[in-house]
């Protein structure tokens, strides 16, 4: 697992990038409300590709890499409190991205936890 | 930076797990570790206590030492009738300006010899220096008093195993009781949509008195995130957001608080800063008009939104003064000025991040009121 200064983690799933966000980052966020899952495509690293919103405020997910969204998880549009229940379990979309070793430049859990104190 | 006020339960907050935020210069509880949609629920299932001490609570003194030559003198400063409010009863106020615009809304009390005013805390040092200049009155502010707000369907409970005798108390009324030798001022009320109390405690006594609350099954502490989503869908407004000094009461759909003796043809017509404007605006009716909205889905339209009569094109025609997720009528709500001719019913579309998203007028209150009329 690796994870990025925008609190989403990623994991590798066959050839593809697995996103979603960190348990921080959902405590942050308060109780989640809305969720707006990007559309397939291609996205290029830091576009503004997802909304959560929370009984506080909205906040976007940034694509972590450049790539292509093949795959959201519908069930959180659907049931966005799951995010709460479990940000781990529960990720927002997967892509496939050019190089997998591209990931080998985010942190990883020990740098994270640094990160967030 | 200036240096944050902290109410006398501070250290209790932060015992709770609250996370403290800045508000209107106080450090404030914005939430527990219960979380803001939790404590929401909890406060319309059971009850919930609110630090509201940030509020400035004022009493206003005449000389003849009677209620009526204070509501008299007030008269000057509201658009609203005082001189009917009878002792041990509550009405809601709201101060204008010469422009007829609002400074401030605030609820003044008769309690006898006496009116007792509770502000917002952003307006207090104002109001204070306002009432100081215009009214021929003692204009006393209490500091050595905490404000509760207790509030929610098991409130009554709650509170008459500490003060049995406000279960006598109807909306809106006020009265002085004992709890272990301090004097509480309470008022059955609040900001919620739900049937509760505002409970005025002397500074030695609020540690107690609220340990003595949250000790009960029934009641948990509720931070100011959701104090707002409640009084959202109740349909109360939030001054420096729903009004200010730009709107008027008749604009904000205030207008059920400007009684008959007020109004043209009333016993005391005018008199009022502003009556011009607001007199006009009664009779005619105003331009624009505060108006609830039912988004559609589930994205809320948040403060700042402009909103347009069409999916397309066209100039905005309004905007969302206060809105979010409503975790009782689970759904987003807001609410917004609007072209005062536009029907209930009417569809207007809010700009969301780019996209032009529909949202229906509708009446308010979101959520049913259950005060104990």
């Amino acid at each position: 697992m690796k994870y990025t200064e925008d609190h989403e983690w990623l994991r590798v799933e066959g050839d593809l990038v697995v996103v979603g966000i960190t348990e921080h980052a959902a405590e942050a966020l308060g109780d989640v409300v809305f969720i707006e899952l990007p559309e397939a495509g291609d996205v290029s690293k830091g576009d503004e590709i997802c909304v959560i919103e929370s009984v506080k405020a909205a906040s976007d997910i940034l694509a972590p890499l450049d790539g292509e969204i093949v795959e959201v998880n519908d069930a959180l549009a659907e049931t966005p409190s799951l995010v709460n229940e479990d940000p781990l379990g529960n990720w927002f979309f997967k892509m496939k991205v050019a190089d997998l070793s591209a990931l080998d430049g985010f942190m990883d859990e020990a740098a994270y936890k640094e990160m967030i104190g | 930076m200036t240096d944050l006020l902290r109410t006398g339960l501070y250290d209790l907050h932060v015992e709770l797990g609250a996370k403290m935020v800045p508000f209107a210069g106080y450090e404030m509880p914005v939430q527990y570790p219960m979380g803001v949609l939790k404590e929401h629920l909890h406060t319309r299932a059971g009850a919930g206590l609110f630090d509201v001490s940030h509020m400035g609570q004022v009493i206003l003194r005449a000389q003849s030492g009677k209620a009526a030559d204070a509501a008299a003198a007030l008269e000057a400063l509201v658009p609203v009738d005082l001189m009917s409010l009878a002792e041990g009863r509550q009405r809601y106020a709201m101060f204008t300006d010469a422009a007829g615009g609002i400074l401030d809304d605030l609820m003044v009390a008769n309690r006898g010899d006496h009116l007792f005013v509770v502000v917002n805390a952003a307006c207090k040092a104002q109001d204070i220096a306002h009432m100081r200049a215009h009214l021929d009155l003692e204009v006393q502010e209490i500091t050595d008093r905490a404000l509760l707000a207790l509030q929610g369907p098991a409130a009554e409970t709650a509170l008459t195993r500490l003060v049995p005798g406000v279960a006598a108390m109807r909306f809106m009324d006020v009265g002085v009781f004992d709890w272990q030798g301090a004097t509480l001022w309470v008022s059955r009320s609040g900001y919620t949509g739900e049937d509760g109390f505002e409970i005025s405690v002397p500074d030695a006594q609020t540690l107690a008195f609220a340990r003595a609350l949250l000790a009960m099954d029934e009641v948990a502490p509720i931070g100011l995130g959701a104090r707002d989503s409640l009084r959202l869908e109740a349909g109360l407004c939030l001054y420096g957001h729903d009004i200010d000094t730009t709107t008027s009461p008749v604009e904000g759909a205030l207008t059920w608080a400007i009684q008959k003796a007020r109004r043209t043809g009333g016993a005391r017509a005018g008199g009022f800063p502003g009556a011009d404007r607001i007199l006009r605006e009664l009779a005619e009716g105003p331009a624009r008009r505060r108006m609830g909205l039912r988004p559609e889905g589930r994205a809320p339209m948040r403060e700042g939104v402009d909103l347009y009569a069409g999916p397309e094109g066209g100039a905005p025609i309004g905007r969302v003064t206060s809105g979010g997720f409503g975790p009782s009528i689970n759904a987003p709500m807001a609410m917004a000025y609007l072209p005062a001719d536009l029907p209930e019913g009417t569809t207007v579309y809010g700009d969301v991040r780019g996209k032009r998203l529909p949202a229906r007028i509708v009446p308010m209150p979101f959520q049913p009121t259950t005060y104990k009329r």
